[in-house]
């Protein structure tokens, strides 16, 4: 029964690191940063974790890389590559060792540096016979598709689509960690150099350095450790394909599985939750997943977001950090939706603060809309 | 041709259809579905009762996007998702029509384009004048 794992991890330190530029550090340096500030905050030491989670673009064997490197020998390791989803969903795995009794310190962690190393997103090569022949640019063409069959079948528009940019980007303002803190007009992203019909440069998220960690422990460890616990309430995972050619409906994520699975075992729905923290890989990912994750019907995502309820100040904020779009996007994004989540329900956000947040969702992206990975965060067990 | 000289996998055989200028695709003998990519299990069923068939090579332009390129490299191109009559989805393009005039919803036809980095799937408008 899910309901089993409901509450049986906490988070007891997030840390960030490089976010942005971090010329002449390699990806598990800027990782290996942001786990030192993690366990720094929740009182704990490398010594202490048991539990290893991780994945990146650039090792093979992620997780034995990185247990290398920081010189563990964990009783515990998951290093699924589902994407920049991976590390939602390693908070499913996580707190299964954890509930088990598998591992007592859980540590989640990423790194990249791809800007400075290269100035592209790092992705894996490997043959694709049934696309390749056809000129993909990976993974635009495929979002693409996905964004101009949501407008052909629910009328959205490049405006709507301009919104959810401008809208990270308002979040990003009150944010000095973000990359991108410039105003942003709705004319600017319709108006930008377009890639692959209808997705422009501004329709598209970042590509910067950077590195998070997370430190999840029981709750009753948590609650003797430095920081205010942040609850692991549910979480869900799920995939339907990995080619954008084989996904069963262009309009319809894996978000909608993941999420109901997420909100099942934590016991709430979607008028519970206070902020939504999500993987912004392009402007059709936040109205496909605020759809499939139940805040607003099918086909009124771009909608939610044009009427601004995600913005500062609006009923519902997303991305309070400036997403991928605006903060950061060091090719994974997953692991910084539960980082913001965690610093929003601790009340450490400081200009970008939301008030009374009590309850968070993040939600992960992998591949092309391929892997999605939800959870459910809060202050309250 | 010679039933000895057929490659053993899915996935060559469907090269080796292509090569001989035939788009084929699998439908399963125990659900009645098509599916693409080809398989060795039917992805609807489970089932290894997986035969070829020749499709119409109708279809229609589920999605599309045009990729934008430099003149000098060769221009803009049509980045297409096509779904066949038999309901199986193929990524591919469309010639003989610009790409921002491809709208998605057009009914297309499939015919095998074959080029110096080997044949390929394609397809043109359908409807009115051929």
């Amino acid at each position: 029964m899910s309901a089993d794992l409901r509450s049986k991890a906490a988070i007891a330190g997030v840390g960030l690191y490089g976010l942005g530029e971090a010329p002449g550090e390699t990806h598990l340096e800027i990782m290996a940063r942001a786990v030192n500030s993690a366990l720094d905050e929740a009182g704990l030491s490398l010594r202490d974790v048991d539990g290893l989670f991780t994945s990146n673009m650039n090792n093979l064997l992620a997780g034995v890389s990185v247990a290398e490197y920081l010189g563990i020998v964990p009783k515990f390791t998951d290093a699924t590559n589902f994407g920049g989803s991976a590390f939602v969903a390693f908070l499913q795995s996580a707190t299964m060792a954890i509930a088990s009794g598998m591992c007592d310190v859980a540590l989640i962690c990423y790194g990249s540096n791809q800007r400075t190393a290269s100035g592209k997103l790092v992705s894996p090569v490997e043959p694709q016979p049934y696309e390749a022949p056809y000129g993909p640019r990976n993974p635009i063409s495929a979002y693409a598709l996905a964004t101009a069959r949501h407008m052909y079948q629910y009328g959205t528009t490049r405006e709507q689509l301009a919104e959810v940019a401008v809208s990270m980007r308002e979040w990003a303002k009150l944010n000095p960690d973000a990359f991108k803190r410039d105003p942003l007009s709705v004319e600017e992203v319709l108006n930008a150099r377009m890639i692959a019909d209808p997705l422009s440069v501004l329709d598209c998220c970042l590509v910067t350095d950077g590195g998070g960690a997370v430190v999840l422990v029981s709750p009753e460890r948590a609650k003797s450790l430095p920081k205010t616990p942040v609850y692991m309430r549910g979480v869900g995972v799920a995939h339907t394909h990995k080619s954008i050619m084989e996904m069963p409906d262009l309009t319809v994520s894996p978000a909608a599985i993941s999420g109901p699975r997420a909100f099942a075992m934590a016991g709430v729905g979607p008028q519970d939750i206070d902020i939504v923290e999500l993987y912004d890989a392009f402007t059709i990912n936040p109205i496909l997943f605020m759809e499939d994750l139940g805040f607003c019907e099918k086909g009124k995502g771009g909608t939610f977001f044009s009427e601004g309820h995600s913005r500062p100040g609006g009923r519902l904020p997303v991305n309070t950090n400036g997403g991928g779009l605006s903060c950061a996007h060091p090719g994974m994004y997953g692991i910084f939706t539960i980082i913001e989540a965690v610093q929003q329900l601790r009340g450490e956000a400081g200009a970008r603060q939301v008030r009374d947040c009590g309850i968070a969702l993040v939600h992960g992206n992998g591949g092309t809309l391929a892997s999605q990975a939800t959870a459910i965060l809060a202050l309250e067990r | 041709m010679n039933e000895k000289s057929l490659p053993n996998g899915p996935d060559a055989l469907y090269q080796h259809y292509l090569s001989e200028g035939r788009l084929m695709i699998q439908k399963c003998d125990a659900c009645g579905r098509h599916g693409f990519a080809p398989r060795v299990l039917c992805k609807y069923c489970g089932s290894g009762r997986l035969n070829w068939v020749a499709p119409s090579g109708r279809g229609h332009i589920y999605s599309a996007t045009v990729m934008r390129r430099k003149p000098e490299a060769g221009g803009d191109y049509l980045y297409a998702l096509v779904e066949l009559e038999e309901g199986v989805r193929l990524i591919s393009t469309v010639v003989g029509t610009a790409p921002h005039e491809v709208a998605i919803g057009s009914p297309v036809i499939s015919q095998i384009e074959r080029s110096d980095n080997g044949p390929r799937i394609v397809f043109k408008m359908a409807g009115g004048a051929q």
